[in-house]
């Protein structure tokens, strides 16, 4: 074998390079010019003097954010959210691909097929929607939770690996007498550490980033989680109720910086963790490639 | 497929069972078990097969106060009145040249990234880059929204300063229907391209080595062993996915397209689900929209069955 690399490779490697770069800035440059122009002065704004570095460097953009009650309310809303219920998607996702993982259960192809089903033809939306109503959620918390409780995809995952456990561990189990819904949390959930944390990560979120629930089921401006509350200010401009509510005079705040500082604030928490779970979602991911 | 054949062979030979216990003491035996499905099970029953009976209002003149079981039948009504309305080929239209975009440039990105990403030698180099390109999946449409807001204001914008560098005049994006198209096609690969890349990826790793050594024997170079030996390896991930795609053609995520929308670019950016939603929950047209829902399903079902034996004819590759 030779060791000396062909020219045309050394090229080729670069060139590779070169483009795999050139995509990293341009994920990377929308989020600098943002984040720069949230700390810059509204004059350098105007005046579009601001690149990646911030210009007449500043906070009263974040200080009117933070000063703003309806951020924090909303921001609380998408806590309990996503909270609740992620908490409620792993209990509902575990105790349904537990008994459905046993291949010797009566009826377990039937029940699969039922949620596939869903998989490949989904129910209109009004109807949906008209089920929520029905159910007095609207208006509340529980109709970003509940229509959401469980993922039939995730719920797949979750089978998938529950399938991998040794059937010998259950069995001894049983044997000493452990009821099955002790073996779930005290056998099958240890051992499936690695997809428990991947979907749990999965359902926060899918929680955290959901707007269109909110949009559906949510009127009362107290209910709205912080994507919604988002979307007002960044597609419909509405930030006249933070440029109001601040009384002295701040000389660097503009529309604009208000919008790109209330990105920033809704984008952080999930940059912050992001570099610390990228793992946990690749497996995920590659779980399900598997499946398929 | 196989399971309602399963079905049908056990009802028709009941004594099959004669030699195991019953049936019902099979139930008993692991009730805890039956128990444990009737949550995930309650919801699958009101969330998604109660909404799917629920979809008869579509053939009702439905009204909220009489509810489904009094409301007046009027057959194909709403249907016909959607498809001879002056909208629907505006609707459909835009829904199909989106997703046609999607699949013609959305879905190939990961592909070649993969392609790329799997030539590279150098792991930290490999790892950085997947790491900042996997990020925005997990960004919302909103932040996504609003950083594509930002970038093409034609008054601080990015996109503009270098427009007005080179002396042009600055362009307003987002208010020019020409646009609206390009600015779903660029975010969705912007967004998606890295994180679906991981699904070639790893069918890139499935590939075994030896027969790379094998055709570098043979004398085949880069091209020859990607055109021989990548393709192939490949083709059941890029089939099964592209599969499941062409069954999802009618839907095209909601929270993208509504967040970049504006009553100026309905024109070639107004979808099945944006009508829909303005129509039926924000001005109350429950039945019209429920029939517009229902035929996306039923046609999104149908493309999926036809691309499944299309591709099963063609390529040996299928869901089911």
């Amino acid at each position: 074998m030779k060791t000396r690399r062909h020219p045309g490779e050394v090229a080729f490697d670069a060139c590779n390079a070169i483009v795999l770069a050139l995509a990293c800035v341009l994920i990377l440059l929308p989020m600098a010019h943002v984040l720069a122009s949230s700390f810059s002065s509204n004059n350098a704004l105007i005046h579009a003097e601001v690149g990646l570095w911030p210009v007449g460097f500043h906070f009263d953009n974040y200080m009117a954010v933070f000063r703003n009650e309806m951020v924090w309310t909303s921001f609380k809303n998408t806590l309990f959210v996503v909270a609740v219920g992620t908490l409620i998607n792993m209990v509902l996702t575990v105790l349904t691909a537990y008994p459905l993982s046993k291949s010797y259960l009566r009826g377990r192809r039937v029940v699969l097929f039922v949620i596939v089903f869903t998989l490949i033809f989904y129910a209109p939306i009004i109807p949906t929607y008209l089920v929520v109503k029905s159910l007095g959620m609207l208006n509340t918390l529980w109709a970003l939770i509940v229509p959401l409780a469980v993922s039939a995809f995730n719920l797949l995952l979750c089978l998938t690996f529950f399938r991998s456990l040794p059937e010998e561990l259950f069995e001894a189990a049983r044997v000493d007498g452990m009821t099955e819904f002790r073996m779930v949390w005290h056998i099958a959930v240890p051992l499936s550490k690695p997809i428990m944390f991947t979907l749990m990560l999965f359902y926060a979120v899918q929680h955290w980033n959901n707007y269109y629930s909110a949009l559906l089921f949510i009127t009362k401006h107290d209910m709205r989680p912080l994507q919604l509350y988002l979307y007002t200010i960044v597609a419909q401009n509405n930030v006249s109720e933070m440029l109001s509510q601040v009384t002295e005079a701040s000389t660097g705040m503009s529309p604009q910086g208000l919008q790109m500082a209330t990105v920033m604030v809704a984008t952080v928490p999930v940059l912050a963790i992001y570099p610390f779970i990228q793992k946990h979602f690749v497996k995920g991911a590659l779980i399900g490639s598997v499946k398929e | 497929m196989q399971t309602t054949k399963l079905i049908g062979r056990r009802v028709a030979e009941p004594q099959a069972t004669t030699g195991q216990p019953s049936f019902l003491r099979l139930m008993l035996r692991h009730r805890a078990l039956y128990l444990m499905l009737v949550p995930g099970m309650l919801y699958f029953a009101i969330f998604k097969y109660v909404p799917i009976l629920g979809s008869v209002i579509a053939f009702q003149d439905f009204n909220i106060f009489k509810g489904i079981l009094r409301s007046e039948w009027v057959g194909w009504k709403w249907f016909e009145q959607f498809f001879h309305y002056p909208q629907f080929t505006r609707l459909l239209s835009n829904t199909l040249i989106i997703s046609f975009y999607q699949i013609l440039f959305v879905f190939p990105a990961p592909i070649v990234l993969a392609l790329l990403l799997g030539e590279v030698r150098n792991m930290a180099f490999k790892r950085t880059v997947q790491t900042i390109l996997y990020m925005p999946h997990f960004l919302s449409w909103v932040i996504i929204g609003g950083l594509g807001y930002m970038l093409m204001s034609p008054q601080i914008g990015l996109i503009n300063q270098a427009i007005v560098s080179l002396g042009a005049e600055p362009v307003h994006f987002l208010q020019e229907p020409g646009y609206f198209r390009t600015i779903i096609i660029s975010s969705s690969i912007w967004k998606e391209m890295g994180w679906n890349a991981i699904i070639f990826l790893a069918a890139l790793s499935g590939i075994s080595p030896s027969l790379y050594e094998a055709a570098k024997i043979d004398g085949a170079g880069r091209w020859k062993q990607l055109v021989h030996i990548t393709f192939p390896g490949i083709l059941p991930t890029v089939m099964l996915l592209l599969l499941l795609k062409i069954g999802h053609i009618l839907d095209l995520g909601f929270e993208q397209i509504y967040v970049f929308l504006n009553p100026i670019t309905y024109q070639t950016g107004d979808v099945l689900d944006t009508y829909t939603y303005r129509e039926g929950i924000v001005q109350g047209q429950y039945s019209l929209t429920t029939a517009i829902g229902l035929f996306k399903s039923v046609a999104g079902l149908l493309l999926l069955l036809i691309a499944n034996r299309t591709s099963k004819a063609a390529t040996g590759e299928s869901i089911f």
